[in-house]
């Protein structure tokens, strides 16, 4: 392909930048006026809860989805003007897996590799790499439908990467898998990454944002409400440390006197309390000497679901 | 933007498509034989069976010929339109709303365009691989008596390009596969009353100017003229009118894929 105009080595010019990017169905907005810039080489997220606008700005992204307003640049290109030539540098991994059903593993890999002018002996070559990546070599003759939900994801990403992308989408990578199989995926994920390839992903995992994404953004209602890496979000929004307690009750805003002044900060959530703190034990100790006996206590570290909770007061998987 | 645009974009690529059909379709080219059969049939119970009944037919002035040899070039156009109508809605349906074939292609540098290109293309090429078969077994029947025979498998591309584009456009709009019906209900009047089994000169006057509008009625007159070598200027009419109904529904299939998938 042609080459960009984006000047090679140049880190601080953003690989994708937006600028106010808005996206409306009729008179609903699932975008609402978004800033973004992803830079060269590292690993973006948008987190957000189901409907926050992830995909919509996904699409968009990928070209696929003409924006409503704004502005959006991919490596320098406008992509109302330049998609096909934009879109020759994606990897794109959909939502919803988009296999050719119809094909077998390593067909899927060699035929999408042609949608993007790649010659028929180029594409072997790289389907049997990409297989072997995905670690689906001893399929590569068997058809897509009976693979599990794990095998068909990492097909899907390894045919993502047959144009040997700048910059790999994912929309929800793992949504689905099972423990291990997102273990595997993002093991592959960080390989990529560590070849210099620019990862975009979205998620509603937050354990998934912080052991992938560099930085991100905090998506809820089509709009940004936090952006920043995983752990300066969690130092702005959060305390070190959150102590967790369930009582034996239906309510548990009954027990908010019980602990008053004893955190920073505290959540109630239907089954149980967040209570903000640097250090979760002396918070535990105070409420000791206090006489407060929950049924469970637990200190953990916080994480970016309080860091959602506190910026929306709701929770991000429901 | 692709929208404003009266032809939506592609990458000129769409022969990637064509291909990707092709490998699939090698699993499953046992569907082609009913398509193949059925003219088949058609010509030995009506041009053998009928035209026994029947006797010749005059063509022009003061020429007969059998029926078998009246009626062939019509099933061939006829089986040009149903080979590119059936793939162009059955299978483009299931692709678009089912496989969701569409919305990988469009992640590529392929645009709509391509998409309907590349459809397009497949479903016309297998009316064409139907039609060009059932010419050889009508030459083996005798059912075929000139050179310019040979001309009619053009034409039946050029059929399977107007019946599949506009296909595949009415197919854009289809909501479930209960929809199909009305493409019978087009399809099977058109067959049959298209000048297919008997001359237009049958009808009254009026009815012969709504057999006239009709697209098949064009395809079997052109193919008619080629194989009975009485093609005049009058063959131009048909051929345009063909070809704008091929151009008309590309154009129209790529701004409906564009409509539906990049939104
Ligand atoms: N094609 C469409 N037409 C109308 N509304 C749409 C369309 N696509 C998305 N929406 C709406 O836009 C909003 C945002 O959807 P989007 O798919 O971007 O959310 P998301 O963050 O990806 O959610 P999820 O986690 O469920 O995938 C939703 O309310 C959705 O119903
Ligand atoms: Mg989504």
């Amino acid at each position: 392909m042609a080459a960009e105009p984006l000047p090679a080595g140049d880190p601080a010019e953003p690989l994708i930048s937006a600028r106010g990017l808005v996206k409306t169905f009729g008179d609903f907005t699932a975008v609402d006026a978004i800033d973004v810039d992803v830079r060269p080489g590292e690993a973006f997220g948008f987190l957000g809860p189901n409907g926050a606008g992830k995909s919509s700005t996904m699409k968009m992204i990928g070209c696929v989805s003409p924006p409503s307003a704004g502005s959006l640049r991919i490596m320098g290109l406008d992509p109302a003007t330049h998609g096909p030539a934009i879109r020759a540098r994606l990897g794109v991994v959909p939502q919803r897996d988009t296999l050719d059903e119809e094909l077998t593993v390593e067909e899927n890999i060699w035929v999408y590799g042609r949608y993007f002018g790649l010659s028929r002996s180029e594409v072997r070559r790289r389907a049997a790499e990409l297989l072997e990546f995905a670690q689906l070599a001893e399929r590569s003759r068997s058809v897509v439908e009976p693979l599990s939900g794990g095998m068909k994801r990492r097909l899907t990403i390894a045919r993502a990467l047959v144009n040997q992308p700048r910059i790999l989408l994912l929309d929800e990578p793992t949504t689905g898998l099972d423990p291990q199989a997102r273990h595997v995926l993002w093991d592959r994920l960080f390989r990529l990454k560590r070849e210099g390839v620019t990862l975009v992903l979205t998620t509603h995992y937050m354990d998934e944002a912080e052991q992938l994404c560099d930085r991100l953004v905090v998506m809820d209602h089509g709009r940004i409400v936090a952006e920043g890496s995983p752990r300066s979000l969690i130092e702005e929004h959060s305390t070190r440390e959150v102590l967790e307690l369930r009582f034996d009750s239906d309510d548990h805003r009954e027990h908010l006197a019980a602990v008053d002044g004893v955190a920073d900060r505290v959540e109630v959530l239907p089954d149980r309390l967040l209570l903000y703190t640097a250090d979760g034990e002396s918070a535990q100790a105070e409420l000791g000497r206090r006489g407060v006996e929950p049924l469970s206590s637990l200190v953990r570290r916080s994480t970016l679901e309080d860091v959602f909770l506190h910026l929306t007061g709701r929770t991000l998987v429901d | 933007m692709a929208r404003s645009l009266p032809l939506p974009a592609g990458a000129g690529m769409a022969r990637m498509l064509v291909e990707r059909n092709y490998r699939s379709f090698r699993r499953t080219w046992t569907v082609l034989v009913s398509g193949f059969f059925e003219p088949v049939f058609f010509l030995f119970s009506m041009g053998v069976g009928i035209g026994a009944l029947v006797g010749d037919v005059e063509v022009g002035v003061g020429r007969t010929v059998p029926y078998a040899v009246f009626v062939a070039p019509a099933l061939l156009a006829a089986s040009a339109m149903n080979g590119a109508v059936f793939d162009s809605t059955t299978n483009v349906f299931f692709k678009l709303k089912y496989a969701r074939l569409y919305d990988s292609v469009l992640a590529t540098p392929l645009g709509p365009r391509d998409v309907a290109v590349g459809e397009i293309t497949w479903a016309l090429l297998r009316g064409l691989v139907y039609s060009g078969a059932f010419l050889v077994v009508a030459a083996l029947a005798g059912a075929v008596t000139t050179w310019t025979a040979l001309l009619a498998v053009p034409a039946a591309t050029l059929i399977g390009w107007a019946f599949a584009s506009i296909g595949m456009a009415t197919t854009t709009y289809m909501r479930s596969w209960a929809d199909f019906d009305f493409v019978q209900l087009a399809i099977l009047p058109m067959f049959l009353f298209s000048a297919t089994f008997y001359p237009l000169s049958t009808y009254p006057p009026a009815l012969q100017w709504v057999v006239q509008a009709t697209p098949l009625y064009h395809g079997v007159a052109m193919v008619r003229d080629l194989m009975l070598g009485t093609v005049d200027q009058g063959i131009l009419v048909h051929v345009a009118y063909l070809a704008a109904m091929g151009a008309i529904g590309t154009v129209w299939t790529s701004r409906r894929i564009a409509s539906l998938l990049l939104r």
